[in-house]
């Protein structure tokens, strides 16, 4: 079994907010990042796939196809979007580097073909990351 | 959906790899320069990785602001500008940092209640960094 990551770059902006809350509980969960207007992050993500190797091309994944795949179904749709108001996951659901590498997960899990998804590491900042393995 | 969130945070301190169960020459035998009495320091990074269930009401494994507080209060402040060598925990334990690396860990398996405490990760330098993650568990 080898392990293969790839890694991408995104920028996007986001607001924490529960509805259910009131303004001044938003105000002390979420702090400065209750602000509705927004603020953004340099997101870096890394995808992890694992497979065997393939004897005759050696590779355990085409990695053109994933770079395709990542970019289709979530640089697309997340590079440079306001994520509460442009990817639906997060019409419903918080924008936190949490449910952010989640979203990922669920949006590459299926595409895959060759190799099984591992991991999804997503930075929000160089000192913040969140791992999602899927279900455990 | 169980999420694992990694934290890195910085800190400098001095310290000298002395063993009083060796002899002069094991000692630098052993240590080698980190066996200069006058000690040295270092910039360590430190990356605390906890797990959990994401809340849904708030999307989050556990607050960062607890989290940030706890390690700010109990980890940074105890060694950060310190010579490790007086910290009473090296009294009598070689200041290593595999050993800081569980010091650390176990302050933090002792004291942070708000998520489960997958292991720390600490880099020396910008070539060594030591890994922890409790006395059984495997690293994933």
């Amino acid at each position: 079994m080898v392990y293969l990551t790839r890694k991408a770059e995104f920028s996007a902006s986001h607001y924490y907010h529960n509805p259910d809350f009131t303004p001044e509980e938003n105000r002390r969960i979420f702090g400065k990042c209750n602000n509705p207007n927004g603020h953004g992050h340099n997101y870096t993500l890394e995808v992890t796939v694992k497979g065997e190797v393939d004897p005759r091309s050696g590779f355990v994944v085409d990695l053109k196809q994933l770079k395709e795949i990542m970019h289709r179904e979530v640089l697309d749709a997340m590079d440079h979007r306001f994520l509460n108001k442009e990817v639906p996951e997060f019409f419903t659901q918080i924008p936190t580097t949490e449910n952010l590498a989640i979203a990922v997960w669920q949006r590459l899990d299926t595409k895959l073909q060759q190799a099984k998804l591992h991991r999804v590491r997503v930075y929000e900042t160089p000192d913040l990351f969140v791992d999602f393995y899927g279900e455990e | 959906m169980i999420a694992h969130l990694t934290r890195r945070y910085r800190f400098s301190a001095s310290h000298r790899l002395h063993s009083a169960e060796m002899s002069a020459a094991e000692n630098q035998a052993t240590y080698g320069k980190c066996n200069n009495p006058h000690g040295h320091g270092h910039n360590y990074t430190l990356e605390v990785t906890v797990s959990g269930p994401v809340d849904p009401a708030t999307g989050m494994v556990c607050n960062l602001v607890d989290l940030d507080g706890f390690v700010e209060r109990e980890v940074l402040s105890r060694y950060d500008l310190q010579n490790l060598n007086t910290v009473q925990e090296f009294a009598k334990l070689v200041p290593t940092t595999e050993n800081l690396s569980v010091e650390i860990f176990e302050i933090l398996q002792r004291g942070f209640q708000m998520a489960h405490l997958d292991g720390v990760r600490l880099e020396e330098t910008m070539m060594n960094s030591f890994e922890y993650v409790g006395p059984a568990e495997p690293r994933k």
